[in-house]
């Protein structure tokens, strides 16, 4: 590999650097793993994160950074308030869990359309954007832009919290133990309806905060979510469902290999990533950390 | 009423609707041919993903890539050969590609195979678009164009098909094979079925049907590019056609289909900006109320009235 190969290449890490961690803190893995819920409107609660912040900037200058504050908790609850009325009225209304999980798909995508309609009739079919710590700094030899750098730090930062919180924490806890076994984690005493109402307010606090990082470095607009939820749900089947390390595992995989692909024909870099997810739904369906 | 004037009575119907769908264009507005040919396409597809999916209780989520498959076979085709063996290598393209998903899923249990299936269309998707745009260097195509009566007839023929090859399938073994498989897998195999066979071929006989629908409405559409042809949305609405009108029997299906086609299409004339969040308040009312779908309901009441 020449010089200037070497130096495309850094270019590709670079620019991939965010979303192979944003992959990670994206992870479905909560709402599906835990909650049983394959939320497809995943990625509109991303865009709502998204424009959320974009507006705090835009009417009251406040600073995204501080948005991340206001975000989270304006999604967990949003998530919360979703789970508590239509999903645990399918749980309880379905016989089984297979017939709740495609029930709940359904739904969820019922809520894709409505939530993209009422962003579209809010916010306007526009593409939005606005410039934030828009200058140059050096690292370790690289080039980065300010925003992408604080961006980067702060993915790190709610990652490393949130990986924290579910290994250390009492609810982290309850939440392993109620998606390693739900009826094992009623018996010992654990509210299993209101860690699964949790779950799901975390998935959407996650994509929330998510997607008011990536306002900051790129162009918003109602219909962006689509691509994230493929994301999200490639790295959950990498992953395996209510693996949560296996969510870590997933999105370095995905990250790595899409950045090596788009180096190599960057036209490719999706139908790459679909395949490894079909390849690995078809080889290891219990995703590739399992046992 | 005993059952054999209900069965006859139930057969005088289904002659008198096709009676009625056949003659229809010498005494209406053009205008209702072309909003119903898009009813009769998605009660095509909500019926050939029933044929499938209800008795098996493996949610495909791929109806827009065999569709697309179909749509594409005629872009590439359809100046080179008559029309209906355009529409036949529509489905059997759809079918061959239908036999290779199904091999390749063949371990695939429950909800993985939903989302597989969901995963595949973004696969197939991108593939034709880096293809259009990297090998044949474009982006779309175009398509012959046909009148719009043609294709009402085309489509109409083939939803006959389709419901013909649903209700006789379901009344014989094969419908007591698919819907053993649905039951319990392991069970099936214990009594000898051969379980690998029969869900690789129906789901591709699925797919056919699928395929040929898709050769025939790509003409009305004259213009396809991979985003139309294999658009998402198009995955999830025969699931939940299906599901509004009851998948229990053949004519749940047909009724969901035409309702909610109806439905949406009034929709958006009347609230062009509010279409999107309708339809998504009608799906979750259907999924959160109509378990059993209207067909279910109807049973309900004549049950307890």
């Amino acid at each position: 590999m020449d010089s200037l190969d070497a130096r495309t290449f850094g270019n590709q890490i670079r620019k991939n650097m965010i979303k192979l961690v944003l992959d990670v803190i994206m992870g479905l893995n909560l709402q599906y793993g835990v909650a049983r819920v394959l939320n497809v409107s995943h990625g509109e609660f991303v865009m709502v994160g998204a424009f959320i912040t974009f507006w705090a900037y835009k009417l009251f200058g406040i600073n995204p950074l501080v948005s991340l504050a206001i975000c989270g908790p304006m999604l967990f609850i949003i998530g919360l308030f979703t789970y508590r009325t239509l999903f645990q009225y399918l749980r309880k209304s379905s016989h089984s869990v297979d017939v709740f999980e495609g029930r709940s798909m359904l739904a969820s995508f019922g809520m894709l359309y409505m939530i993209q309609n009422i962003a579209l009739l809010w916010w306007g079919p526009n593409v939005k954007a606005y410039t934030f710590l828009n200058y140059p700094v050096k690292l370790f030899g690289l080039t980065l832009e300010a925003n992408r750098l604080v961006a980067l730090i702060f993915t790190l930062v709610v990652v490393l919290v949130f990986y924290m919180f579910i290994l250390h924490s009492n609810i982290g806890k309850a939440i392993r133990a109620a998606a390693q076994n739900e009826k094992s984690a009623q018996l010992l005493g654990i509210n299993v309806q209101a860690v699964l109402a949790l779950c799901f307010g975390l998935g959407a606090l996650l994509a929330g905060l998510a997607g008011s990082i990536i306002s900051m470095m790129q162009e918003i607009t109602p219909v962006m979510g689509f691509p994230y939820l493929i994301i999200a749900l490639i790295v959950l089947v990498l992953g395996g469902a209510g693996n949560i390390l296996g969510s870590l595992v997933g999105g370095l995989i995905l990250g790595g290999v899409t950045t090596v692909v788009m180096y190599w024909e960057p036209g490719l870099s999706l139908v790459v990533s679909y395949a490894i997810f079909a390849l690995i739904l078809i080889i290891r369906p219990q995703g590739v950390l399992a046992r | 009423m005993d059952n054999k004037t209900a069965f006859s009575k139930k057969w005088l119907f289904a002659f008198l609707l096709i009676l009625i769908l056949a003659t229809l264009p010498f005494y209406t507005h053009p205008y209702l041919i072309v909003s119903i040919t898009s009813i009769l396409m998605y009660v095509c597809l909500t019926v050939s993903w029933v044929i499938f999916c209800a008795p098996t209780r493996y949610m495909s989520l791929a109806t827009a890539t065999f569709f697309g498959v179909g749509m594409y076979t005629s872009g590439v085709l359809g100046e080179l050969l008559p029309f209906p063996v355009v529409v036949a290598c529509g489905g059997i393209t759809s079918f061959l590609i239908g036999l290779l998903t199904g091999f390749i899923c063949l371990r695939l249990r429950g909800f993985y195979f939903a989302i597989f299936t969901f995963g595949l269309n973004e696969l197939v998707r991108h593939s034709v678009l880096w293809w259009e745009a990297n090998v044949a260097g474009t982006v779309g195509r175009w398509v012959i164009i046909l009148e719009s009566l043609t294709i009402y007839y085309y489509m109409l023929i083939i939803v006959l098909l389709t419901v013909l090859v649903a209700y006789f399938l379901k009344r014989s073994r094969f419908g007591l094979i698919l819907y053993s498989i649905g039951e319990s897998e392991e069970a099936a195999a214990h009594i000898g079925i051969n379980v690998t066979r029969y869900r690789i071929i129906f789901f591709a006989v699925s797919c056919f049907f699928m395929g040929m629908a898709g050769a025939v409405m790509a003409t009305k559409w004259a213009y396809i590019d991979p985003r139309i042809a294999f658009n998402p949305v198009l995955n999830f609405t025969p699931v939940l056609m299906a599901l509004f009108g009851g998948v229990g029997d053949i004519y749940g299906p047909i009724l969901g289909a035409g309702l909610l086609t109806l439905i949406s299409e009034l929709l958006l004339s009347r609230f062009p900006y509010y279409y999107m969040l309708l339809y998504g308040i009608i799906f979750i009312v259907i999924i959160s109320f109509l378990p059993e779908g209207l067909v279910g309901l109807a049973k309900k009441w004549q049950k307890n009235p």
